[in-house]
């Protein structure tokens, strides 16, 4: 690790301050990607701006939708009982990331603003429709992932809090990485306001909507409607997963979501 | 385990760990909790490059740098010697093995990714850290060596320069001849290519090592991560630093788990010593987890094509196999005898195969070295014979229990001479595979075949019948096979003046319990409390000698030593008996803890001998000296053999490829237990670590040498959910030719699974109507939903 700056502001507007005021400033939210980068040297930063103390935690239920703040925990995300009542898919794939220490540290809005193409979240955020609020404005989830490790934030913006609408079904379905338990592909199959959703992670750069599927499934929501759909995206491949294989799994995991919830 | 917990505290005793309460509550004491006054940190510069040229290092700013007091490259260590290698293997032509050098800083070229190209040493580890980025290398990048068939090629990128080839040695065991001819009249052959999976050891504490020099006294002390203190004094200082031993001080404290990769000798733990001296400061260099990885000597990485031959009734008649076997860039310390004599002569298996003939090239590759890695040459030996088995009985359409149980060597042919130079002693093989199929309801599989596939799952069983030569060595044998050094081991035994005792053993431990099971022994033959009695282990100053743990020897040797040195103690101690209870020496027996008159009450006590000894008032001094205290060196007359049935159900998900175990089942042949607990537990690592090499872990190098499985994001280890819970029951043959007819159980559950676990993989597949002969490890789901789509 290289020497930096380290700043524990008490608020969102202070931490912007600080992040603004840093020649290379960077935010430390639960740091599960940031410290062991820093660690290993593979990123330099002259600033580091700890989220801790911003008080951005909190995951309460407004009316239709679930509203977490940014630096809420995995852990607090899966065992919330406003998430378990309301979108339990949620916290089921919030309890499905990593570890219990990754989830005792691991935050939402740091895992959806270093965005991940393996991370669980997005694929929550994409499917359920989410609102990402920010210091500055709030972003639709269908602008908010951009690709690999790339997201719709500015410079310095920083992300406060996530609304999920909530569905009247969703679930998630999850094939891990047997090595990081990072998702190797990642479905989460929604029933929202707007029509059913169908997100995909882990396959490709970046989390995706698997719109062929969420056409046929509006006509027919059930498994077999899905037989021979075959989402075309620019697939991920590697040591673990083939992209043919991720290919595969795509149908395989949302299958699995949509028997879930049928 | 605490249900098994047992107040015998002798020998079958299942006693807790006495060293458990300090590992699990962190108070071991590891190489890196030592720190010495005026300590300097080394970090070393490494190659990014599998293969280079290296034109310059310019090390002038990383000199200058805050906190650094000194830079090394191989400009200053070329004098010294390369690491050495510990046997030299012979081909077929006779000619010795390629042996090239192996410097300590990389000289002119860097032959693997992570091969140290320089040494930086400062104040603080950041200081060194920093100044090591400074190091400026002019890397001319060049083709590399990877893939060992295509290294073997005309044409093909030489790992050294200044070697013909790639070809470390050409090695073949066995009559060719009547192989050929057996063959020729065979009524059913079966056909097998494998790979045996290459493995990255990743024992919990990363290697480290601190060099110290007193230049009063000119001693030199190396603390470090070693599982053989007294080979790493021998290798280091006879061959690379030309330190005799009594200048030389080799320290192994707590170590957190070896699995072979910290037997070898490592240039880091040579630097550090030399260094010390050079600078006159303490260095110390503790590896980080990326270092580990590219550094620590890989195991494995065996690519096989093997034959049986089998007569109409199912007999075997013949065997052959020919191996590549990668070494890596460099020979590591024992690199050069596992695929050979640790290997090929594994491969009779449990079975009467009366000719088999295995050869074996060794080729050399720009990656880290490959040497031991926890039961080194047999698991791959096993993981042939084994699969080729049980494809011979999917041809023939015979049980592959029912094949093997028609093949195995009986009780009634021991001792077993093999077609591949070894005398198994004892066993009985059939015993224990009947055990095993009747603990695990072999006869009831079917049923669950079809509850699973009711589920959606695919199931499969698989056997696996292993056999390990364990307790190594003969020193005379393994001589004659090209081992530069003795496989005996030592042992002191000193009796204090109040009766307890202290035992220095060679056998250092890492994990693995001697503490427990080394002092059960001692107060079991001395009848005297388990607590009167204290192991030493791991400093070079204070036991005798030692070969140190490797190869499941440490209470087949090491315990044998032990118990040797008590024998010589009870033996004085008669003597000292008869004194004073004015009997001849042959009237004394020793029993319950007492000397006493046979067929008389008079008697004196374990307390009053040893207290005898040093205040020796009434004592036979004419004749015996005072003191009691007594070494032993022990040389096996033999390997041991055990041996064991295992038995493993899978279930494999037909969308996703996924194989998850069922159940598994051990049944294994140890000999006499000293503690049936600490067994269990070595069981049950060794199967985790066998489950691991077979479903989960894999090292990755890519065309150019780049190792692509470099953290655990990507080389995947055993995690407790990826484990079932274990069966574990023994059988027991006693070794016939130590004292304490014990086998040895450290890798057996390595050996012993991955075949098990292949042929279930296998088995559900084919039961589920795929058309498979064989998948090699790990049996990753893309790798069996590969399988699946193509057959």
């Amino acid at each position: 690790m290289y020497d930096f700056n380290y700043h524990r502001p008490a608020s969102a507007a202070d931490a912007a301050a600080a992040r603004k005021a840093a020649a290379d400033g960077v935010y430390l939210a639960g740091g599960m990607t940031l410290l062991p980068t820093l660690k290993q040297r593979l990123a330099r930063s002259s600033d580091v701006v700890d989220l801790a103390a911003t008080g951005l935690t909190g995951i309460s239920r407004d009316g239709g939708a679930i509203t977490i703040g940014a630096m809420s925990t995995h852990d607090s995300v899966a065992t919330s009982s406003e998430v378990q009542s309301a979108i339990p898919a949620l916290g089921i794939l919030a309890g499905g990331i990593g570890d219990p220490q990754v989830r005792n540290r691991g935050t939402i809005g740091g895992s959806i603003a270093n965005a991940d193409p393996a991370a669980d979240y997005p694929a929550a955020v994409l499917g359920l429709n989410a609102t990402v609020h920010t210091d500055r404005r709030a972003i639709g989830a269908d602008d908010f992932f951009t690709g690999m490790f790339e997201t719709a934030l500015g410079d310095g913006e920083l992300i406060t809090k996530v609304t999920f609408p909530v569905p009247a079904a969703a679930a998630y379905a999850k094939f891990a990485n047997p090595a990081s338990r990072y998702a190797i592909v990642g479905v989460m199959v929604a029933k929202t306001d707007g029509g059913i959703r169908v997100a995909v992670t882990g396959a490709a750069g970046n989390a995706f909507r698997a719109t062929a599927m969420e056409q046929v499934l509006a006509g027919d929501f059930s498994a077999a409607v899905l037989d021979g759909i075959s989402v075309d995206a620019d697939y991920n491949s590697d040591i673990h997963a083939s992209a043919e294989y991720r290919r595969h799994l795509v149908g395989v995991m949302a299958k699995r979501a949509v028997r879930e919830i049928a | 385990m605490n249900a098994n917990a047992t107040t015998n505290s002798g020998i079958g005793g299942s006693v807790r760990r006495r060293e458990d309460s300090r590992f699990l509550q962190g108070r071991g004491k590891y190489t890196d909790d030592i720190n010495i006054a005026g300590q300097t940190y080394a970090v070393f510069v490494r190659s990014p490059h599998a293969h280079a040229r290296i034109n310059g290092i310019d090390t002038a700013a990383a000199a200058a740098a805050e906190g650094v007091a000194a830079v090394f490259t191989a400009e200053h260590t070329k004098d010294i010697g390369g690491v050495p290698t510990g046997w030299q293997v012979h081909s077929k032509d006779g000619e010795p093995m390629a042996e090239p050098k192996h410097p300590v800083l990389a000289e002119g070229a860097a032959r693997h990714v992570g091969d140290p190209v320089a040494m930086v040493i400062a104040a603080t580890r950041r200081q060194a850290r920093d100044a090591a980025e400074l190091v400026t290398v002019d890397y001319d990048p060049q083709p590399a060596a990877v893939d060992m068939k295509a290294a073997l090629a005309d044409g093909a990128a030489k790992v050294h320069g200044d070697l013909p080839g790639n070809l470390c040695y050409d090695w073949e065991l066995g009559d060719k001849a009547a192989v050929d001819e057996a063959f020729a009249g065979a009524a059913h052959v079966t056909k097998l290519d494998l790979v045996n999976n290459r493995l990255i050891p990743n024992a919990v504490e990363p290697r480290c090592a601190i060099g110290d020099y007193d230049s009063v006294s000119g001693e030199h002390t190396l603390y470090t991560t070693s599982q053989n203190p007294h080979v790493i004094r021998l290798l280091m200082g006879a061959f690379v630093l030309s330190i005799p031993e009594h200048k030389l001080r080799v320290v192994a404290p707590d170590v957190g788990g070896g699995f072979g990769s910290k037997i070898f000798h490592y240039a880091e733990e040579a630097l550090v010593t030399w260094a010390a001296a050079q600078i006159k400061k303490p260095v110390k260099w503790t590896a980080e987890r990326s270092e580990s990885f590219m550094s620590d000597a890989h195991g494995r990485d065996h690519v096989t094509h093997a034959e049986l031959a089998l007569d109409a009734n199912g007999k075997f008649l013949a065997l052959r196999c020919s191996t590549l076997a990668n070494m890596g860039a460099y020979l590591s310390t024992f690199a050069p005898c596992i695929p050979t004599y640790l290997h090929g002569t594994l491969l009779a298996g449990q079975y009467a195969t009366p000719a088999i003939y295995c050869e074996v090239k060794a080729v050399f590759t720009n990656t880290v070295p490959v040497d031991a890695y926890r039961g080194a040459g047999r698991p791959e030996a096993t993981f042939i014979l084994e699969r080729i088995v049980d494809q011979a009985a999917a041809e023939t359409g015979v049980d592959p229990a029912e094949l093997r149980r028609r093949n195995m060597i009986q009780p009634e042919q021991f001792p077993y001479q093999t077609p591949v130079a070894l005398q198994y002693d004892t066993g009985n093989y059939e015993a224990t595979l009947d055990q095993a199929l009747k603990a695990a309801d072999y006869a009831g599989f079917e049923a669950r075949r079809k509850q699973s596939a009711a589920a959606g799952k695919l199931r499969g069983v698989g056997l696996s019948c292993y056999i390990e030569a364990c307790g190594i060595a003969p020193s005379n044998v393994v001589g004659s096979l090209g081992a530069r050094a003795g496989l005996y081991e030592a042992a002191t035994v000193r009796v204090n003046p109040t009766g307890s005792v202290v035992v220095f053993t060679g056998s250092h431990a890492h994990g693995q319990g001697h503490e427990t099971t080394f002092a059960q022994v001692v107060s079991d033959m001395l009848g005297i409390d388990y607590d009167a009695v204290e192991i030493v282990h791991g400093d070079t100053a204070k036991v005798p000698f030692g070969m140190g743990t490797y190869g499941s020897r440490s209470i087949a040797v090491g315990g044998a030593a032990i118990a040797k040195a008590v024998d010589k103690i009870i033996a004085k101690g008669k003597k000292i008996a008869a004194h004073l209870l004015e009997a001849g020496e042959g009237d004394i027996v020793f029993e319950n803890g007492a000397f006493k008159v046979a067929g008389t009450d008079r008697e004196k006590s374990f307390g009053d001998i040893a207290l005898t000894a040093y205040v020796p008032h009434q004592y036979p001094l004419e004749s015996l000296e005072p003191g009691l205290e007594e070494t032993a060196f022990y040389d096996p007359a033999n390997f041991t053999y055990p041996a064991g049935t295992y038995v493993c159900e899978v279930e494999v998900d037909p969308d996703t490829g996924q194989v998850t175990v069922a159940s598994f089942h051990a049944s294994d042949d140890f000999g006499n237990l000293i503690n049936p607990m600490i067994v269990e537990g070595q069981v049950h690592g060794g199967l985790a670590q066998g489950i691991g090499q077979a479903l989960l872990e894999n090292c990755v190098y890519d065309a150019e040498g780049q190792l692509l499985s470099g953290s655990y994001m990507d080389y995947c280890m055993p995690r407790a959910d990826d484990l079932p819970s274990f069966q574990v029951d023994t059988t027991v043959t006693a070794c016939t030719h130590n004292p304490l007819g014990v086998k040895g159980c450290g890798e057996a559950g390595a050996i012993g699974a991955p075949p098990a676990l292949i042929n279930a993989v296998v088995n559900a597949l084919n039961g589920g109507g795929h058309s498979i002969a064989h998948l090699d490890m790990p049996a990753t789901p893309q790798k069996v939903w590969a399988a699946m789509q193509s057959n």
